[in-house]
C-alpha cells in the first residue's frame, strides 16, 4: 500500500512538472516581462540591461527551474492588470467559484436522489415518464442556454430575482461570502440553479440504473421475502447501496463542474475565477494566465490522487493492477 | 450493388426501421445536413456579403410580431442581417467544426490506440500515460486553455482568421484520448486472435496486419462513440465560441449568434438568441439520440438505463 500511494504521489508531481512547463512556454513565448515592467518608452540597450538583471538570457532549462522553485514558494509572477501578486488575485476569486459550486453539489443531491429513487421504483408512472424524458432533452442544452433563459424569465419577465453579479457579501477573515445575506443568498439561485441543470440528467440516470439494478439482486428479493415494510426495503437496503457508485461519479463530476463554471460565471458575470480567466486573456494578462493553469492543475491533481488512493485503499484490485 | 444488398437484410436497417425514434431524429439530422450544405441556395440572404447589410435594419422583430418587417421571416440580428440566413450559415459553421473535430480527434486517436495497442511497450506506457493525464483535465478545461493560448499567440486578427482549422484542431486535442483508449481496449482484444496469427505467419508485414486486418475490427465501437462525440464537439464549439473564444461575429457560429443576442436580451430582443439557441438543442438532441440508439443496435452489452 505505501508502494502504491508513493508511486502516485510521484506520479501526480511528474504531472505538475509538466503542467508547469506548458504554463512556463507560454509565459516565456507570449508575454514580455520587460514590458511589463517599463512599458514602450525604454530604448533597446535599457532594455537588455534589464533583460540580463532579470535573468532572461539565462539556457532555458535554468528559468525553467527558477520558475518552478518560485512556483512551490507560492510566488506565480505579478499580473500585469491588478499589479499584484497573480496568486494573491486568484485567492480572492476563489470564494465566489466555491461558493457557486457548493450550492450547486448540494442542489444536485437533493434533486437527483428523491428524483432517480422515485422513477427506479415507479418506472411506469406519468411522472417518471416526465423526469426520464426531461433529462434526455436536458442532455441536449448548453448550459448557457440555460442561463439565459432564467435571465429572460425570472431576471428580465418577471423580476423576480437578480441575474447580474454576487450582490451583498459579508467578508468574514478575508473569505467573502453571500451566504449570510439575503441578498447574496438570492444571487446565488439563478447561477446555481443553471450550473446543475447540465449534471442533473446524468445523475438522475445514474441514481435510477443503479436503484433498479439493485432492486433485482437477490437480496431485496429476500427482504421481501421476509415482509420487510416497503419503506424500509427500498430506503434503507435497497438505497445505501446505490450511494457507492452514485459518490464516485459525483467525485469526478466535480472537476467538470468546476469547468463549467467559467461559462456559466460569464452569464452570470459573477465574479469568481472564471470570470477572472476571461478577463485575463482580453486584457492579454498572460502572468495571471498561466497562474490560473498551475492552480486549476494543482486542484485537479490533488483531487485525482486523493481519490486514487482512497479507491486503492477501498479496493485491492485497483492497486495491484498497477504494479508490473 | 452487392453492400446495397448487404445493407438492406442487415439488423442494422431493421432495427431502424422499427424505431420510430431514429426514423423521427435521422430525418431532422437529414434536413439540418442538406440545410447546411446548401446554404448558399437555400439562404434568403448571404449574410457573408457585407453590401447587402443595413445596419438600419437591426434588431427587427420576427415577421408576425409589431414592427417586423416581411422580408426578414425571423426578424435581424444586432448587425441587421437577417436572422433565418445567418441561422443557416452558422448551422454550417458548428457542423462544419463539429464533423470536423470528430474526424481529426478520430484520426489522431485511432492512430494512437493502434500504435500502442498493437505495439505495446514501451511505447504503449508512454502513449497512455500522456492519455490518462489529459483524461484526468475535464475537455472543456483543456479546449478553453487552448483557444485562450492561441489566441494570444496568434493575436485576435489572425485568430478570427483562422478561426474555424484551429477550433477543428483545438476541440479535436482536447478529446482524442477517448478514441485512443477505445481503439486500444479493442486492439488489445484482436491482436492475439488467430486470423492475426494467421496473418503473421504467411509474413504479411505489421503496418499491413495493423491497418489491414486489425483497424477494421475495432470500427464498431468507434463509429458509436463518433456519433456522440459530433454532438459533443458541437457543443464545445457552441461554448467557445459563446466564451468570445470560438467564430467571430463576422462568421458567427451558432454559439457566437447566442452570445451576440445575449446583450441585447435585457432589451427585449429576445429573438436573437432564442432562434438559434433552439436549432442548436434540436441539432444536439437528434445527435444524441442516434447516438444512443447506435449504440443499444451495435452493442446491447452497453446498455444501461
Amino acid at each position: 500500500m505505501f508502494a502504491f500511494i508513493v508511486r502516485r504521489i510521484i506520479q501526480a508531481i511528474i504531472v505538475m512538472l509538466v503542467i508547469g512547463l506548458v504554463g512556463f512556454i507560454i509565459q516565456h513565448q507570449i508575454g514580455d516581462p520587460v514590458r511589463d515592467l517599463v512599458g514602450e518608452r525604454v530604448t533597446p540597450a535599457e532594455r537588455e540591461v534589464i533583460r540580463d538583471r532579470l535573468g532572461l538570457n539565462d539556457p532555458f532549462y535554468i528559468q525553467y527551474a527558477r520558475f518552478v522553485k518560485n512556483a512551490v514558494k507560492g510566488d506565480l509572477g505579478l499580473s500585469f492588470f491588478y499589479k499584484k501578486p497573480a496568486l494573491k488575485v486568484i485567492i480572492s476569486k476563489a470564494p465566489a467559484t466555491i461558493e457557486l459550486v457548493i450550492v450547486t453539489a448540494l442542489l444536485l443531491i437533493l434533486i437527483s436522489i428523491p428524483a432517480g429513487i422515485y422513477s427506479a421504483i415507479y418506472p411506469k408512472s406519468w411522472l417518471s415518464r416526465i423526469v426520464m424524458a426531461l433529462s434526455t432533452i436536458g442532455v441536449a442544452i448548453p448550459v448557457f442556454l440555460t442561463a439565459i433563459a432564467l435571465i429572460y424569465f425570472f431576471g428580465v419577465e418577471l423580476n423576480w430575482l437578480p441575474s447580474y453579479g454576487r450582490g451583498e457579501t459579508v467578508n468574514i477573515w478575508g473569505w467573502e461570502s453571500g451566504f449570510l445575506t439575503l441578498d447574496g443568498l438570492k444571487h446565488l439561485i439563478l447561477p446555481s440553479v443553471s450550473l446543475s441543470s447540465i449534471m442533473l440528467p446524468l445523475f438522475i440516470r445514474l441514481v435510477r440504473a443503479e436503484m433498479m439494478e439493485i432492486l433485482e439482486t437477490e437480496y431485496i428479493k429476500f427482504a421481501w421475502a421476509k415482509g420487510l415494510h416497503r419503506q424500509r426495503v427500498w430506503y434503507i437496503h435497497a438505497f445505501k447501496n446505490t450511494l457507492l457508485p452514485v459518490i464516485t461519479v459525483f467525485g469526478v463530476q466535480l472537476g467538470i463542474l468546476f469547468a463549467f463554471t467559467i461559462l456559466t460565471e460569464t452569464v452570470f458575470n459573477w465574479q469568481g475565477m472564471g470570470f477572472m480567466f476571461l478577463e485575463a486573456v482580453e486584457r492579454s494578462d498572460t502572468t495571471l494566465l498561466v497562474a490560473y493553469l498551475v492552480v486549476v492543475g494543482v486542484i485537479f491533481v490533488v483531487v485525482n490522487t486523493i481519490v486514487d488512493i482512497v479507491y486503492g485503499l477501498v479496493n485491492p484490485m485497483v492497486r495491484i493492477a498497477g504494479t508490473k | 450493388m452487392k453492400t446495397w444488398q448487404r445493407f438492406k437484410s442487415s439488423y442494422l436497417l431493421y432495427s431502424f426501421k422499427r424505431d420510430p425514434v431514429a426514423i423521427l431524429s435521422f430525418g431532422v439530422l437529414m434536413v439540418l445536413v442538406v440545410i447546411s450544405l446548401l446554404a448558399p441556395v437555400v439562404a434568403p440572404y448571404n449574410t457573408y456579403d457585407t453590401s447587402t447589410i443595413d445596419i438600419m435594419d437591426a434588431e427587427t422583430p420576427p415577421t408576425w410580431m409589431e414592427g417586423g418587417d416581411e422580408r426578414f421571416i425571423l426578424g435581424t440580428d444586432i448587425q441587421g442581417r437577417d436572422l433565418l440566413s445567418t441561422m443557416i450559415y452558422g448551422l454550417r459553421v458548428s457542423l462544419l467544426i463539429g464533423v470536423g473535430a470528430v474526424l481529426f480527434q478520430a484520426f489522431v486517436g485511432i492512430l494512437v490506440g493502434l500504435l500502442s495497442g498493437y505495439l505495446g511497450g514501451k511505447l504503449d506506457a508512454f502513449l497512455m500515460r500522456i492519455a490518462d493525464i489529459q483524461f484526468s483535465i475535464p475537455y472543456l478545461i483543456v479546449a478553453i486553455f487552448t483557444s485562450a493560448i492561441f489566441k494570444l499567440a496568434f493575436g485576435v486578427g489572425r485568430y478570427e482568421e483562422l478561426a474555424v482549422p484551429l477550433l477543428i484542431i483545438i476541440i479535436g486535442m482536447s478529446e482524442w484520448p477517448k478514441y485512443a483508449r477505445t481503439v486500444r481496449a479493442s486492439v488489445l482484444g484482436e491482436k492475439n486472435k488467430e486470423y492475426v496469427e494467421a496473418a503473421r505467419v504467411i509474413g504479411i508485414s505489421r503496418w499491413h496486419i495493423m491497418y489491414r486486418h486489425v483497424l477494421p475490427n475495432t470500427l464498431t465501437p468507434v463509429l458509436v462513440i463518433s456519433t456522440i462525440q459530433v454532438a459533443e464537439a458541437v457543443m464545445s464549439e457552441a461554448a467557445l465560441s459563446f466564451l468570445g473564444l470560438g467564430m467571430p461575429v463576422t462568421k458567427p457560429s451558432l454559439g457566437t449568434l447566442i452570445q451576440s443576442g445575449f446583450e441585447y436580451i435585457f432589451s427585449g430582443s429576445w429573438w436573437i438568441t432564442f432562434y438559434p439557441g433552439i436549432l442548436l438543442v434540436v441539432l444536439i438532441l437528434v445527435i444524441l439520440l442516434l447516438g444512443d440508439w447506435l449504440r443499444d443496435v451495435l452493442n446491447p452489452k452497453l446498455y444501461k438505463g
